[in-house]
C-alpha cells in the first residue's frame, strides 16, 4: 500500500486530495463530514471584507446528455462573518487536528491582511491561500484577479501577508492571463511558500434563446463568471506544466481545475503539482468521491511500484517540450481493426471533410479503408471513433534518422547542416 | 352499481391494451436521441423502405428542433407517426442500427420518429400545402396506408384527388388490423385528418364495384389501387361453419372497430404462426382467454417475427408445432379441434390424432388476394393474385397504378407508404409528360 500522507509546503494532510475554497468549505459542518468522507484538507471558502451575493448564481455547459461539463458562478467569497467563519474553523481543528485546514483570504488594505492572519493562527490553522484569482466582483474592487493579473501588486500583497504569517502562504493564481509565469514568480518574490492553480476563468455559459437573457440571470441581467469543472481541466494541466517548467520558478504546486476522477488527479500529479483542489465535481457528486480518488491513486501508484505521489510529481512534464523540439521524421499512421468497427463512417467523413481525405469507403462494405499513403498520423480518426481500440495509431518505421525543426532545411533559421 | 363496473372494466380494459411502446417524453427523448452517433450514409436509413433520414431527424430531437425533426420525417413518409410505433423496427432501421454491432442496445428509432410526429400532429404544424393546379384528376381506391401516401403526395403535386374507402372510416388496416397496442383507433383518425388537410377529398362508405369502376374510368385522368387483401383463406377442413370459428382478419376487424369492447371464448386455438396469427393470440390473451397455437412447420420456420413470438409466450400461449388441423369438432359451436402430428414433410403420422378441446378456433393461413374485382379492369394482369407494376408502379393497364399489400402480397404499413409515394410521382410523370409532349 503506497503512502498517501502529504507535507506540501509544511503543511501536513492524510492524503493530498483538498477541497477547494467554494461552497463545499462555507461551513464547518460541510467540512466535518468531508474530513469524515476522507478528505486530506480543506481550503476554506475565502474569508473577507463582509458582501452580499445575488440570485442566481450559477450557469453550466451540459454537452449532449452529459450535466455540467462546465460550471461557473457569479458569486463572491464567503457572505457570514469573520466571527462565524473562525468559530467553526476552530471546532473543526479541534475535531480534526491531523487534517489540512486552509484559511483563504482577500482584503484590501495591508492591516486588513494582518488582522485576518493573526486571527486565523490563533485558532489554528494550518496555513493560508490568498486568493488573487476571483474573475468577477472582487475584482472590479481591486481585488481578485485584478491583484493576479498584475506581478507587481502580485508581490507587494503576498510580502505584506508573508511579513506577518508564521504559517506557511499559498498564493491561488487567476488563469485570465497571458503568460502564468509572471505572477508566479512574483508570488515568489514575495515570499510564498507554494503557488495554487487555477482559480475560474471568464466566462457567459450561454443564453436563455426565449428570453435572450445571458446565464445565469439576475432578473434579466448577469456579468461575466468564473468557469470551472471538467472543461477546463486541459487549460489547468498546461498552466501548471509551464511553472514546473519555468526554471526560476522553485515552490510547491497544488492542482485546481476539473479534478473529479483519480486519473484526473494522477494527471495533475504527472504535471508537478504535489496536490490537488476539487469544488465542481463536490458540487455535483459530493464528498464521497474522495474514495475514488484515494484508491484509484493508491492503486496507480502499485501498479507502477511507486510509494508515494512525490514520485509522480513532474514525469510527464519534463515531456513536455517546445514544437521546434519534435522528432518531424517520426511517423504514424492509422489503423483499423475491421473485427471492432461498426460500420458508422464517422472516421471516413471526419477525415474526407474535416482533416485529410485519407479514408475511402468501398461501396456496399462498411469497414472504411485507410489510404496509408496519404495519412499524415493526425489522430482525428482515431478520436471520433466511437468504439474503444477500433483506430490505433501504428507507427511506421520511415527509416530516417530524427531531425526537428530547428535543424530542418525548411526552416529559413536553422543552422542549416550539410545535406 | 353497474356504471363502476362497466368503468373498472373500461380502466382493465385500457391497461391491458396499453402501448407496448409508449411515447416518449420530452426529456427521455433527448437522452435517447443524444446517444445516436450520427453515422455517415447511414445503414439504418438504407433499411427504412421510406428512406427518412434517420441521423438528421434524431440529431433535430437532441438539438430541441422536434418541428424540424417532424417535416425531415414527414418529407419521406408522411404516414411517419403510425409507421413509427406499428414498424416492426427490430427487423428494420433499428435491425440496422450500428450499435447492434457493440452488443449495446439499438437507438430506439421508431419511438424517437413517433415523438417528434406526435409533436407536430398534436399542434397541427403543417409542412406541406397543395402544388400548382394541374387540372388532373385521380381517383385512389383504398383509403389504407397507400392510398393515403399517394393522394398526399399527388396534392403536394398539384393534382385533384378523391379518395374512395368502402370501410366508414379510413386508414385501412391501421385502422382495423393491426394490434391496438401499436396504434389505436383515436391515432389513426388523428393521423388521418392531419394528412388529409393538404387538400384531397376521402369518401369513406364507398365500395368501388364494377359499376362504379367504369363511372371512375371515364371522369378521371389516372386511378391508383390500393385494396389491399381480401378475407382470410379457408383452412379446407370440415366444420369450418360451425359457429365460434373466425377468420383472424375478420376477428382482428371486429376487434378494432369495437375498440376492445368483446367478448372471447376461454380455451381459443390460433391455427397458423403468422405475425396476424401471432396478433391474434396476443389480442386474445389480452381479453382473457387460455390460447393454443396450431402450427404444421417447425419453431424455426415461422413466419412471425421472433418478438412478436416472444410477446405471446409473455401471453402464455402455448405453441403446437408440426400439428396439422384435420377437423373442427361441434354440434352447431365449435367443441374441439382435431389434429394429427406430422412430420418435417407435412406427411400424416398415423395414429397420432388428437382433440384439442376448445370453444374458438381464430384461422390464420393467410388472405385472399382481390381476384375477383380486378377482372373487371380490362387488361390488368396479376402474377399468384398480386397486381404487377413497372418501376413507377404502372400497371399493364396504363390507366391504372397500383401499391401496398395489392401489389406485394402482405407487407409492412411502411411499405405501402413507399409504394404509394412513389406511384404518385410515376403518376405525375405519366400525366404531364403527355401534357408537354
Ligand atoms: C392483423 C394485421 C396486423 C398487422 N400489423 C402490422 C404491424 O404491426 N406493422 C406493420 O407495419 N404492418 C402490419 N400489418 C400489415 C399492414 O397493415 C399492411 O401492410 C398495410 O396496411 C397495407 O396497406 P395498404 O394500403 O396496401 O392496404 P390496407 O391497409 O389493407 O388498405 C386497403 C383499403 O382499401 C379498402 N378497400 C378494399 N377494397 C375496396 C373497394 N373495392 N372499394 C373501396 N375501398 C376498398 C379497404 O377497406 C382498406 O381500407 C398488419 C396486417 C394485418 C392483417
Ligand atoms: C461557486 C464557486 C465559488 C467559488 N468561490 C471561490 C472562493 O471564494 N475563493 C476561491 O479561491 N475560489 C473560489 N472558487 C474557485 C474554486 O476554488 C476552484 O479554483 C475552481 O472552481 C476550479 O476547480 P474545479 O474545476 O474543481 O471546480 C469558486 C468556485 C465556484 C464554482
Ligand atoms: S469510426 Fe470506427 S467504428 Fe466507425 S467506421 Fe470508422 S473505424 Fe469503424
Ligand atoms: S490520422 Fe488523420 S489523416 Fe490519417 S486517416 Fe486519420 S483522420 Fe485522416
Ligand atoms: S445507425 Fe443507429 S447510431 Fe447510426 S445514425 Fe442510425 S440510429 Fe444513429
Amino acid at each position: 500500500m503506497p503512502n498517501l500522507e502529504s507535507n506540501f509546503a509544511g503543511i501536513k494532510s492524510p492524503n493530498p486530495f483538498w477541497l477547494a475554497s467554494a461552497p463545499p468549505t462555507n461551513t464547518g459542518y460541510q467540512v466535518m463530514n468531508a474530513f469524515k468522507a476522507g478528505w486530506g484538507g480543506a481550503v476554506w471558502k475565502t474569508l473577507g471584507q463582509p458582501i452580499v451575493n445575488v440570485s442566481s448564481r450559477y450557469g453550466a455547459l451540459s454537452y449532449k446528455s452529459t450535466r455540467m461539463m462546465g460550471l461557473n458562478n457569479i458569486e463572491l467569497i464567503t457572505d457570514r462573518s469573520l466571527e462565524v467563519n473562525l468559530k467553526e474553523m476552530k471546532e473543526v481543528k479541534e475535531k480534526f487536528p491531523n487534517h489540512a485546514l486552509i484559511a483563504s483570504m482577500m482584503f484590501e488594505k495591508k492591516e486588513e491582511w494582518h488582522d485576518c492572519i493573526k486571527r486565523c493562527e490563533d485558532i489554528g490553522v494550518d496555513g493560508f491561500e490568498l486568493n488573487y484569482g476571483c474573475p468577477h466582483g472582487m475584482c472590479e474592487r481591486g481585488m481578485g484577479s485584478a491583484v493576479g493579473q498584475n506581478p507587481d501588486v502580485c508581490e507587494k500583497i503576498t510580502s505584506w501577508v508573508t511579513e506577518k504569517a508564521t504559517k506557511p502562504v499559498i498564493v491561488k493564481l487567476t488563469p485570465n492571463i497571458s503568460d502564468i509565469t509572471k505572477p508566479a514568480l512574483a508570488a515568489q518574490r514575495g515570499g510564498a511558500n507554494a503557488v495554487s492553480l487555477i482559480n475560474t476563468i471568464n466566462s457567459v455559459t450561454g443564453i436563455n434563446l426565449d428570453t435572450m437573457d445571458p446565464n445565469p440571470t439576475v432578473s434579466g441581467l448577469s456579468t461575466h463568471g468564473g468557469y470551472c469543472g471538467p472543461a477546463v481541466k486541459p487549460i489547468a494541466l498546461n498552466m501548471v506544466s509551464e511553472l514546473t517548467n519555468h526554471p526560476d520558478f522553485k515552490l510547491p504546486i497544488s492542482g485546481i481545475g476539473g479534478v473529479e476522477t483519480w486519473q484526473d488527479a494522477v494527471e495533475f500529479f504527472l504535471m508537478g503539482a504535489s496536490t490537488v483542489q476539487v469544488c465542481t465535481a463536490v458540487m455535483h457528486y459530493g464528498f464521497r468521491i474522495v474514495t475514488d480518488l484515494i484508491e484509484g491513486t493508491s492503486g496507480y501508484l502499485d501498479s507502477h511500484k511507486m510509494h508515494s505521489v512525490g514520485e509522480l510529481c513532474g514525469i510527464t512534464a519534463k515531456k513536455l517540450k517546445k514544437w521546434e523540439e519534435l522528432d518531424l521524421n517520426y511517423k504514424v499512421i492509422a489503423h483499423i481493426d475491421p473485427e471492432k468497427c461498426i460500420g458508422c463512417q464517422l472516421c471516413y467523413i471526419a477525415c474526407e471533410d474535416g482533416a485529410h481525405q485519407s479514408i475511402s469507403v468501398i461501396p456496399g462494405q462498411r469497414v472504411p479503408m485507410i489510404k496509408e499513403d496519404h495519412c499524415v498520423g493526425c489522430n482525428l480518426c482515431s478520436l471520433v471513433c466511437p468504439v474503444d481500440t477500433c483506430i490505433s495509431m501504428v507507427k511506421i518505421e520511415t527509416g530516417k534518422s530524427k531531425i526537428t525543426w530547428k535543424d530542418h532545411p525548411a526552416n529559413p533559421l536553422a543552422k542549416v547542416k550539410a545535406f | 352499481m353497474t356504471k363502476t363496473v362497466e368503468k373498472t372494466d373500461a380502466l382493465d380494459l385500457e391497461r391491458k391494451f396499453s402501448k407496448i411502446k409508449p411515447l416518449l417524453k420530452s426529456y427521455e427523448a433527448s437522452v435517447e436521441a443524444s446517444r445516436c452517433l450520427f453515422c455517415y450514409d447511414a445503414p439504418c436509413i438504407n433499411a427504412c423502405p421510406t428512406s427518412i433520414d434517420i441521423p438528421m431527424f434524431i440529431r433535430q430531437i437532441m438539438s430541441r428542433n422536434v418541428e424540424g425533426s417532424a417535416k425531415t420525417i414527414f418529407t419521406q413518409n408522411i404516414l411517419g407517426k403510425s409507421c413509427g410505433q406499428v414498424c416492426p423496427t427490430e427487423v428494420l432501421c433499428e435491425g440496422a442500427c450500428v450499435y447492434n454491432a457493440m452488443n449495446e442496445k439499438p437507438i430506439e428509432i421508431g419511438r424517437l420518429q413517433a415523438f417528434a410526429t406526435d409533436y407536430a400532429i398534436k399542434k397541427n404544424i403543417r409542412f406541406f400545402s397543395k402544388g400548382k393546379k394541374t387540372d388532373k384528376k385521380i381517383a385512389v381506391i383504398g383509403g389504407g396506408p397507400g392510398g393515403l401516401a399517394c393522394a398526399h403526395e399527388l396534392t403536394r403535386l398539384g393534382h385533384e384527388v378523391t379518395v374512395f374507402e368502402s370501410a366508414p372510416n379510413a386508414g385501412g388496416l391501421n385502422t382495423y388490423g393491426v394490434a391496438p397496442y401499436k396504434y389505436s383507433n383515436k391515432e389513426s383518425q388523428e393521423e388521418i385528418n392531419y394528412i388529409s388537410q393538404i387538400g384531397f377529398e376521402i369518401k369513406t362508405n364507398h365500395k368501388i364495384d364494377s359499376k362504379s369502376l367504369s363511372e371512375l374510368e371515364k371522369k378521371y385522368d389516372a386511378i391508383f389501387l390500393s385494396i389491399g387483401l381480401g378475407k382470410s383463406n379457408k383452412l379446407n377442413i370440415p366444420g369450418e361453419n360451425l359457429k365460434g370459428v373466425y377468420g383472424a382478419s375478420e376477428f382482428i376487424h371486429e376487434l378494432r372497430e369495437k375498440e376492445q369492447k368483446i367478448t372471447v371464448g376461454k380455451n381459443i386455438i390460433v391455427i397458423g404462426a403468422g405475425n396476424t396469427a401471432i396478433d391474434a393470440t396476443v389480442e386474445t390473451s389480452k381479453l382473457g382467454a387460455n390460447v393454443t397455437v396450431v402450427y404444421r412447420r417447425t419453431e424455426k420456420e415461422q413466419r412471425a417475427y421472433y418478438f412478436e413470438v416472444d410477446l405471446a409466450k409473455v401471453h402464455s400461449a402455448r405453441f403446437m408445432y408440426l400439428t396439422t388441423p384435420i377437423e373442427i369438432l361441434g354440434k352447431e359451436k365449435v367443441e374441439g379441434l382435431k389434429c394429427i402430428k406430422n412430420n418435417l414433410k407435412f406427411e400424416p403420422i398415423k395414429g397420432s390424432e388428437f382433440v384439442i378441446p376448445c370453444d374458438m378456433i381464430i384461422s390464420a393461413v393467410g388472405q385472399e388476394k382481390m381476384v375477383d374485382f380486378y377482372k373487371n379492369i380490362s387488361g390488368l394482369k396479376i402474377d399468384s393474385g398480386k397486381v404487377i407494376v413497372n418501376k413507377d408502379f404502372q400497371t399493364s393497364n396504363l390507366k391504372y397504378f397500383a401499391g401496398g399489400d395489392c401489389v406485394n402480397g402482405g407487407k409492412e404499413v411502411v411499405n405501402a407508404v413507399s409504394h404509394g409515394r412513389d406511384a404518385a410521382r410515376g403518376i405525375d410523370r405519366f400525366l404531364m409528360e403527355k401534357v408537354s409532349s
